[in-house]
């Protein structure tokens, strides 16, 4: 994918930015600029908090010219907490761990490219939640 | 608006044609439909296509076909709908004829895939998905359908080799097709055995890239007794939309494209599905051919599978699928695809279809989609008697 394209993407690749719609509250990712649930004009921003679960997903084998060094990769439709569905791929899991239902958040990762194939393109992945690291309250 | 009928039919046998150009296997099939049809001139062409420009490097088709074929000089446009195209261009040819603006039109659907390196055609079948958001984070053509299939298992409680009627009754019907690409039975045993491709839809899940041309002529009913001993009324010819991307979607699961285009074709008919004698559907997977039954008003949602399981899409079932081998077995020339299916249907509304055919068939229906259902396009043709 060149340059200038992966560049008009930037906000939504690197901050999972979407839009409100003002008239029905509606929330939208990818970016549409017309409200789907309502068709009026949606060009406010809103940045989506990256925590969903997965709602479907498939381990790709034959992957699309460019995506090679990835294969096999786990692609999935990530139901995000906001409401719109997404399509990601999955990082730092094995297939047979992943579980429709099973909770994930957005990562920054390499999304495709290097080589002959074109710049590198970096962009969100999804990865299950960790569990939050817990420090030890001192002891009084 | 014109009554429309089809008045002549050609088809190349479906295959990797190493040896084939794209314009002698559109030649082909165009010189098949106008000799079947008895005319020598048409007053247009319309061409449909997906890929040519991607994987044969050559656009501009129209004007290339019509001057290969010794049509030189006609009206002539490429028609693109991702791998509906070929129907595409067929309700171009329609609107053209029942608009008045043109009596004979002569409509191709030609793909040239094989030449290209499996990646490369990866690549350009996803290229019917959303650019910004599907293909580029991987999304293949098939790792989409495969989302929506594991979907499908996980709310209607089906397994993978539930989905196993659907490729071996294609087979089984290929056989006696002589232009298929795969003229072989296989065995639900062997479905199973299959190589994952983007799981849970593997190798004997997928409809093959292939090399193709179809082709039919069209002409006004009320002359169509003039050409042909049996022609053949198109009925309905119906168009609808969705998003491209199925995350876009409402409903995933619920092909709302294909539901409005069945139901523009009905309406347009005046008939229900009860009234279809044959269905050729686009079942690229076996996950759209359950979607496409039941958008279409065949099986309830969450029924396709079931349908398929409990026999019902034979050739002697309620409603008979893929009755020349479908896009499994038959092949899957891309932009051709939609002209084969309705060359198909001709076959069987005039009694041509062999060991394959439909008693009484009098009604037929094809149905295809573009990627994995931003397109449907509707056709219903009837035997004129
Ligand atoms: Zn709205």
């Amino acid at each position: 994918m060149n340059i200038p394209r992966n560049w008009r993407l930037q906000q939504q690749r690197y901050r999972l930015e979407g839009e409100v719609c003002e008239k029905c509250g509606a929330r939208i990712f990818p970016a549409r600029d017309i409200c789907p649930e309502c068709e009026a004009p949606a060009k406010t921003p809103l940045v989506f908090s990256g925590k969903g679960e997965v709602y479907s997903y498939t381990t790709v084998h034959t992957p699309p010219q460019g995506f090679e060094e990835f294969a096999p990769y786990i692609l999935a439709l990530i139901q995000l907490e906001e409401g719109p569905l997404i399509t990601a791929q999955l990082t730092d899991v094995d297939a047979d761990h992943v579980d429709i239902g099973m909770p994930v958040e957005m990562v920054t990762r390499k999304v495709q490219g290097g080589g002959a194939e074109g710049p590198i393109v970096y962009g969100y992945k999804f990865r299950p939640v960790l569990h939050a690291t817990v420090h030890a309250a001192p002891h009084e | 608006m014109r009554d429309v009928a089809i008045i002549g039919t050609g088809e190349t046998k479906v295959g990797e044609h190493w040896d084939v150009s794209l314009r002698h296997l559109a030649l082909e099939a165009i010189q098949a439909a106008l000799a079947d049809a008895g005319v020598a001139t048409v007053d247009a062409l319309y061409v449909g296509n997906m890929l040519a420009g991607e994987l044969a490097g050559q656009e501009h088709l129209g004007a290339l076909v019509a001057d290969f074929a010794g049509l030189s000089g006609v009206e002539a446009l490429r028609v693109e709908a991702a791998d509906a195209s070929g129907a595409a261009a067929l309700r171009v040819g329609y609107m053209a004829v029942a608009g008045g603006l043109a009596d004979i039109v002569v409509v191709v659907g030609v793909e040239k895939m094989t030449d290209a390196l499996a990646g490369e055609i990866v690549y350009g079948r996803s290229l019917a998905t959303d650019g910004d958001y599907e293909s580029a984070v991987g999304g293949s053509l098939t790792a989409v359908n495969a989302l929506l299939m594991r979907r499908y298992m996980h709310e209607y409680g089906y397994a993978q080799r539930d989905f196993a009627p659907f490729a071996v009754n294609a087979h089984r019907n290929a056989v006696h097709n002589p232009q298929a690409m795969f003229r072989f039975p296989i065995t639900p045993e062997r479905f199973a055995a299959a190589p994952m491709v983007c799981d849970p839809i593997n190798l004997f899940d997928s409809a093959p890239a292939a090399d193709g041309a179809a082709a039919v002529v069209l002409a006004p009913g009320d002359a169509a007794r003039t050409f042909s001993a049996v022609p053949v009324r198109i009925r309905a010819s119906a168009v609808g939309t969705d998003a491209l991307a199925v995350h876009d979607r409402h409903h995933p699961l619920l092909l709302r494209s294909a539901a409005l285009a069945a139901q523009r074709a009905y309406e347009q008919a005046g008939v229900t599905p009860q009234d279809i004698d044959l269905f050729e559907l686009h079942g690229s997977f076996g996950i759209l051919a359950a979607l496409s039954l039941e958008a279409a008003g065949f099986a309830a949602p969450g029924q396709g599978v079931r349908m398929a399981l409990d026999g019902e899409i034979g050739l002697t079932g309620r409603i008979p699928i893929a009755t020349m081998g479908g896009l499994k077995a038959r092949g899957h020339p891309a932009g051709a695809t939609g002209v084969y299916q309705v060359v198909e249907v001709v076959h069987q509304l005039r009694g041509l279809a062999g060991e394959n055919q439909v008693p009484n068939a009098r009604l037929g229906m094809t149905q295809s989609l573009g990627g994995s259902g931003g397109t449907a396009i509707t056709h219903i043709l009837e035997r004129m008697e």
